[in-house]
């Protein structure tokens, strides 16, 4: 494998409160190469965001206790000055949100907010950069930029305010880009079209993506890997065919299993999940999964299981052995879908 | 817009049209016993000149008659805005337009050099103890703010006088006498303490709503897109955060400054500033409902137009309103 662009290691994001210490992120690791397409799954609550908050550095060391490395260009984020940190932060690595609602400034016009971005980043003139804005607002799919640059936000659609909100990211040309539930608040159509133009810019800029969702399904066609992610840590880690056709982690299975499918001809329900993610405050003793696990043993109440690899690059952190896992996998979640 | 206008124009028109006919209701009708009676004093009368002044004062006239003459006289028209043969002050006979006029330049004299002091004051605490937030700063900005909301005018009035004037004798006390030209008043100094008596309540709630919208700006999405991409700390608060965080603030201050100059009475009856507050008090006590009726409607009239000024103001603050 090639010089990865970011190595994410052992991170812990710990935060203080009043109730006591959220663990919100607790040890994860992981790589990713250049132009590669990451997925980050979990529910809410699992600490996906958070941790990709803070390879942005946007989660601040006085309100949580950050530890672990995150290497990005061969350079530790976690070590350098806030001033450095912005240097990079728009620029190489660059963040869109899941609301465009709410994450555009209602105060300012689109194409303000997108050459603010370029001007902080890049010495050009006023005008250069109302210019890149625009060519940014058309490369995303905005017909008459030129017009739309001079609209506030308020008079864009939702899935519009989104597509803007890409072109700020990566109108500095970032070598990754963090897309945090991008299309969560979207209309199923629009949802489509947003990760396709991700797909097609990410080629046009060849720049690496993380796509952060809480559905396998979001992620199915796009992602070159995915890590699952639940209550702080990562619980599973592979490729795409590994995770949706040779998934190794109960979790994992329960999330695959409530993906609705509009092929099925059958009556059938969906099948959640049971039970509620765990308090960070107080994480479950073993694996944190356990309470909920179907197939939950003994040694599952008190030992945390390691993040191993089975083959490859595809690792699940699950006590049940391989041959275990096998079978259920075939003859239990393969068999419904 | 322009139609906008014109609607909001009809209703502030209704409500001063209201406002003087409360006024004449709870002054004229509310009150028991004869206004003729109250007028006269303490000096014993005989019926004969009860009835001279109930005559001379148009109150042997149907209600409604005596109302339409002093609600004509509200009619924005030379000859009949607060015209002289109506609006006298039935205590010493001087026309209400000519106390009103010689006394306005004091109270706005009054009401921007306070205005100025609380915004002067108010914003930058209000803004630090945000952006500081639970620091030692926020704490002590927080103790200036509560005991400003809690402290009553007229004794920090009272406070600031014993200190700055008695024991030090660094400022003039009491008094801005009518005569002096005002310009002089101010250059002497007279105006500093009521300025600040006036304006520390202001500054301490000013402070603690700039704080609090600053700090509810901070913590929205695109204060986070901001932040993202990679502006400086310093911008984030001042262009993006403060841009929305101020903007309610326009409404309040321009009701506020409205309040302020239909009279600050409290603080120009402590200070003995010949202003339209003590006027009001006068009027109220001498039973001089001409007096009453002038600065009620006036006060009113101040409100309703900040009213209008803040929403229009509005529409080129906040791009998402518009007018129709």
């Amino acid at each position: 494998m090639a010089e990865p662009l970011l190595e994410v290691k052992d991170l812990t994001v710990h935060f203080p409160t009043e109730d006591g210490l959220v663990k919100a992120v607790d040890g994860i690791s992981f790589s990713l190469a250049p132009g590669e397409t990451l997925g980050v799954v979990g529910e809410s609550g699992s600490g996906k965001s958070v941790s990709f908050l803070t390879v942005m550095g946007l989660i601040h060391s006085d309100q949580a206790v950050i530890e672990g490395e995150v290497i990005f260009q061969g350079q530790d984020l976690l070590k350098l000055p806030a001033e450095e940190m912005r240097n990079i932060r728009g620029a190489r690595i660059s963040m869109i949100f899941q609301d465009p609602m709410t994450s555009l400034h209602p105060y300012y016009k689109v194409g303000t907010q997108i050459s603010e971005a370029v001007r902080t980043h890049q010495k050009v003139s006023k005008k250069e950069a109302h210019d890149q804005a625009v060519e940014m607002l058309r490369k995303v799919g905005i017909p008459r930029p030129d017009e739309r640059a001079k609209q506030y936000p308020h008079e864009f659609s939702g899935g519009m305010r989104q597509r803007a909100m890409i072109a700020m990211a990566l109108s500095l040309n970032p070598d990754l880009l963090i897309a945090d539930e991008p299309t969560t608040a979207l209309d199923v159509t629009v949802q489509a079209q947003i990760l396709d133009l991700i797909d097609r810019l990410k080629q046009e800029f060849n720049a690496a993506v993380v796509i952060i969702t809480h559905d396998l399904g979001v992620v199915a066609e796009h992602c070159d890997a995915i890590q699952v992610m639940y209550a702080g840590k990562a619980v599973e880690f592979g490729g795409r065919r590994d995770i949706y056709y040779g998934s190794h982690h109960p979790y994992t299975w329960g999330l695959l299993r409530s993906i609705a499918r509009l092929d099925e001809d059958s009556k059938e329900r969906l099948h959640p999940i049971k039970g509620l993610p765990p308090s960070l405050i107080n994480v479950p003793p073993g694996c944190a999964f356990n309470p909920r696990c179907p197939y939950v043993m003994d040694i599952c109440r008190t030992e945390t299981p390691a993040l191993l690899p089975s083959d490859g690059h595809h690792a699940s952190a699950c006590h049940l052995s391989l041959a275990d896992k096998e079978r259920i996998l075939k003859e239990e979640v393969m068999a419904r879908s | 817009m322009g139609r906008y206008l014109i609607r909001r124009t009809l209703f502030m028109v209704l409500v001063l049209f209201i406002v003087s006919l409360f006024t004449f209701i709870i002054f004229m009708k509310l009150p028991a016993g004869d206004p003729a009676r109250r007028l006269a004093g303490s000096r014993a009368t005989t019926p004969q000149e009860l009835q001279a002044i109930r005559h001379s004062i148009g109150l042997d006239e149907p209600l409604l008659v005596q109302y339409g003459r002093f609600a004509k006289g509200l009619i924005p028209w030379p000859g009949f805005f607060l015209n002289k043969q109506v609006y006298f002050s039935w205590a010493n006979n001087v026309p209400v337009s000519e106390e009103i006029y010689s006394r306005l330049p004091y109270t706005i004299t009054l009401s921007l050099g306070a205005a100025a002091v609380f915004l002067v004051v108010g914003i930058p605490i209000g803004i630090i103890s945000a952006i500081k937030r639970r620091s030692f700063v926020d704490r002590a900005g927080m103790v200036f703010a509560l005991i400003g909301v809690s402290a009553p005018v007229f004794w920090l009035a009272y406070l600031m006088l014993y200190f700055f004037w008695f024991k030090l004798g660094w400022l003039p006390g009491i008094g801005v006498p009518a005569g002096e030209p005002i310009l002089k008043s101010i250059a002497l100094g007279r105006f500093i303490l009521p300025w600040f008596a006036l304006a520390f309540t202001f500054a301490a709630f000013y402070t603690r709503m700039i704080r609090g919208n600053l700090i509810e700006t901070m913590s929205e999405d695109y204060i986070r897109t901001a932040r993202a991409k990679g502006l400086s700390e310093r911008r984030v608060i001042f262009k993006h955060g403060l841009r929305a965080a101020l903007t309610p603030v326009v409404t309040m201050f321009g009701l506020d400054l409205a309040t302020l100059l239909g009279g600050a009475v409290i603080t120009e009856t402590v200070f003995n500033i010949p202003g339209i507050g003590q006027y009001t008090l006068q009027a109220i006590f001498g039973g001089n409902f001409p007096g009453v009726m002038g600065v009620t409607v006036l006060a009113a009239f101040f409100i309703v137009i900040a009213n209008l000024v803040v929403d229009v103001l509005y529409a080129f603050l906040d791009p998402r309103v518009r007018y129709t």
